[in-house]
């Protein structure tokens, strides 16, 4: 089972800088690798600007900033954690990890993975260079709506930079879940069949359907938009006999597949996990594949949960959808626990924030599905409780997944473990200060504390919470010190990790960390979705 | 297509030798196969037959292409139907099939016949019929974009402008893009064209062909429907 490391037997190029090789790479890997990079500086600049929230609402009155840079604030929050951090920092670990666990030398269009990759930091630039022209950054909430966001109340550039910029991003995305299909369809090695993949991979599949289906949706509304504020196009104008909530259908057309590509790969992740540091395979591995497919097909059919106040859709259709999607979810929920059940468990840092997952989704996803009946809804719409719940499934969630794949595929990525000491330090600091920020605002949510205010009364009754969310965020910082110097130290001095340090099921493990270009000089046999389990059990199974 | 079935873990005669054999390439013998710079370099990316990868890559990349010009047909029906009438009051009288558009339509149906032709003749190793099919296929699809071009200058000195109300709009948004398209369709074949004459593709070797001519087809059909909803699909009148 062991591999040989193939360096010595490499052929040499001529020998270029490591810069030119990694700005020009179309390693599969390199790119995953800058992928989890180049989100993770969004993650910190997104985190930055939440700071800025939480500091201006720590108290009633206005102290840091004024109103429309706050608007700023929480617009480029939303944005930067949305489009820039959490869809390509799971992009990047399709990226990484997708070729390697279906025994692929590369994906199948290295040079559009590229490009996928390089409209990232493209979009970056562009929608922070929002905050440098005349009327600063995209300001009327991530979701844009007109006529908020039309040129008669928002004629700065920010905006249409924010437009632009979402195009590339969308863009990248389209490009990369064309490769990321056309790879899983063609490129798997012999033996790896469909029902053998890994779930991660089933997970990429499904999300890259979605991205590929959602996506262009978004960018034909926002082509739109850009054409309305800038060229005096009538589409989201009803004086000029467009239709306003027109923007809302397709933007949440978009919007509502877009948290299931923000979630599905993460759950790819624990799916990977769990069964590793409980010893077990997964519980239900064909019944967790047909709920991820569940969730992509009824993903399309529950946007209009988003708009019930519009008065403008079929309330029982998308009520009874929105009821009806989270069966496929609670189906994954038993899968996760019935794996850990009488398991070995180990309490790795990655089954730690495994865990995390685990809990804090859970309430992410019931404190959710109360949205579904249209009266709880009507009540709560636009309320800090939707802000509780977003933040639950996507900090709670994908952050805690995205912590636990980092700590699983570190070891893979650079040879060398993170400490796991300082990991759980960062758990816990992370896990405390989560639930500090994020608990208070379902009770100022039903306290009827709107979202996207500035400021509020002090007689409101909504000031101590809000201080206490605030402390909480700025713990969440803290705790980001920790995995900062975690993996500075790790990347010099961390242990060495070997082909396999945690006896792991799947392909990449079957070959060196950090894998050689093409990844395998060969691969184990495949006869089932654990082969790296049954070659290390192999003798002793009497194969 | 084969590669989604489900297969039993060894299928003789469905991979090809030198596939199941890169079990056996080592550092050692990479020595033998200087050429192949990958271990795995005898692993060949579409060896699991069916569809090529560009191929499949181009038709996944039709798909995204669809949904966007869905979302613009979308937007279209959605304020038509919000619109008391169809055209609006003071546009009933610019959009009509003579004598403009309908023959741009059926240049570029024809120019669509002409790709397959050009695919079919490449598919026998006939170089200089695909060369010459594909060129005639490029040229008509320049002849629509000059026809389109006139036919927004006609329009708009007409007063149908972008900035006009809800029908310029959608008007110019759908043609427009899908004006764009063709002109990247064109400049795909254009590309396609200059590699045909420098005798890069062959029988075996014309992936890039049959994919720009899927993307050709694509741009053919999103016309078809974009002329039948714009220019025949007939309004609705006040009150109705």
């Amino acid at each position: 089972m062991a591999t040989t490391a193939l360096d010595h037997a490499a052929p040499r190029y001529r020998s270029r800088s490591a810069l030119y090789d990694w700005l020009t790479t179309t390693d599969h890997k390199k790119i995953g690798i800058m992928y989890v990079i180049n989100s993770f500086i969004f993650f910190f600049i997104g985190g930055l600007l939440a700071l800025g929230v939480r500091a201006e609402l720590a108290q009633p009155g206005m102290q840091f900033v004024d109103e429309a840079t706050y608007n700023q604030l929480f617009t480029m929050h939303a944005s930067a954690m949305l489009f820039l951090f959490v869809i390509p920092m799971l992009a990047g670990f399709g990226n990484y990890i997708v070729p390697l666990q279906i025994g692929a030398p590369d994906m199948a269009f290295p040079r559009i993975n590229a490009l996928s990759f390089w409209l990232l930091p493209l979009g970056g630039i562009l929608i922070c260079s929002g905050f440098l022209v005349g009327g600063g950054a995209a300001q009327s909430g991530w979701t844009e709506y007109p006529p908020l966001a039309g040129a008669a109340y928002n004629p700065g550039a920010g905006t249409d930079l924010w437009l632009m910029a979402v195009a590339l991003i969308g863009t990248s995305s389209i490009l990369g879940a064309v490769n990321f299909i056309t790879t899983i369809f063609k490129m798997r090695a012999p033996g790896m069949t469909l029902f053998r993949m890994p779930i991660m991979v089933w997970t990429m599949l499904v999300t890259s359907v979605l991205v590929l289906l959602a996506t262009p949706v978004l960018t034909s509304g926002l082509m739109m938009l850009f054409i309305d504020r800038n060229y005096g196009g009538g589409f989201f104008d009803p004086a000029a006999g467009g239709v306003a909530v027109l923007w809302q259908n397709i933007f949440w057309f978009y919007s509502h597949p877009a948290v299931y590509i923000m979630i599905l790969p993460a759950m790819g992740i624990i799916s990977e996990i769990l069964p590793v540091f409980s010893r077990k395979p997964l519980f239900g591995y064909k019944a967790f594949i047909f709920a991820t497919a569940a969730i992509g097909a009824l993903g399309f059919s529950v946007w209009a949960h988003h708009m019930f106040t519009t008065g403008q859709v079929f309330l029982p259709f998308f009520s009874l959808m929105t009821f009806l999607i989270a069966v496929p979810t609670g189906v994954k929920m038993f899968n996760w626990i019935a794996t850990l059940f009488r398991g070995q468990l180990t309490f790795s840092t990655p089954l730690i924030y495994a865990l995390g997952f685990l809990t804090m989704f859970l309430i992410g996803g019931i404190n959710g599905a109360f949205h579904a009946a249209v009266p709880v809804d009507f009540a709560l719409h636009d309320t800090y409780y939707v802000v509780a719940h977003i933040h639950y499934v996507l900090f709670g969630g994908s952050v805690f997944a995205v912590f636990a794949g980092i700590f699983y595929w570190f070891p893979k990525m650079t040879g060398r473990m993170l400490n796991e000491t300082l990991g759980k330090v960062q758990f816990v600091l992370l896990f405390i200060g989560f639930n500090l920020t994020f608990f208070p605002m379902h009770q100022l949510g039903l306290s009827g504390m709107p979202r996207r205010i500035a400021d509020y009364s002090s007689s409101a009754g909504w000031s101590d919470l809000n201080l206490v969310a605030t402390i909480g965020g700025f713990v969440i910082a803290i705790g980001l010190l920790p995995f900062l110097f975690n993996v500075v130290i790790s990347l010099r001095n961390g242990k060495l990790a070997g082909d396999d340090p945690w006896e792991a099921n799947t392909l990449e493990w079957a070959t060196a960390s950090p894998p050689p270009a093409y990844n395998f000089d060969r691969l184990p046999d495949i006869r089932s979705e654990r082969p790296v389990f049954d070659a290390r059990h192999g003798a002793a199974a009497g194969h | 297509m084969r590669g989604t079935a489900p297969q039993p873990a060894t299928e003789p005669g469905d991979h090809p030798d030198e596939v199941r054999g890169h079990d056996d390439v080592t550092a050692e013998s990479q020595a033998l196969t200087p050429v192949e710079h990958s271990p795995v370099g005898a692993l060949a990316h579409d060896a699991r037959g069916g569809l090529s990868n560009p191929v499949m890559g181009m038709l996944l990349f039709l798909v995204s292409e669809v949904m966007f010009f869905a979302g613009l047909f979308a937007a279209y029906f959605s304020v038509r139907a919000a619109a008391p009438q169809w055209p609006p009051a003071d546009f009933g009288d610019y959009l009509h099939v003579f004598p403009l558009a309908g023959p741009a339509t059926a240049i570029l149906v024809l120019s669509s016949f002409t790709c397959q032709l050009a695919v079919w003749s490449i598919r026998r190793d006939d170089r200089n019929g695909f060369v010459r099919n594909l060129a005639v296929t490029v040229v008509l699809g320049v002849v629509f974009l000059v026809i389109q071009g006139s036919d927004y200058i006609m329009l708009w000195s007409e007063g149908l402008t972008l900035d006009s109300g809800i029908y310029g709009s959608t008007f110019y948004t759908m043609t427009g893009f899908h004006g764009a398209h063709v002109l990247g369709g064109v400049i795909m074949l254009g590309v396609v064209l200059y590699r045909g004459m420098l005798g890069q593709f062959s029988a075996r070797h014309h992936d890039a062909v049959e994919a720009a001519s899927l993307y050709w087809h694509f741009v053919d059909v999103v016309w078809i429907a974009l002329f039948t909803t714009l220019y025949i699909l007939p309004g609705t009148p006040a009150g109705g």
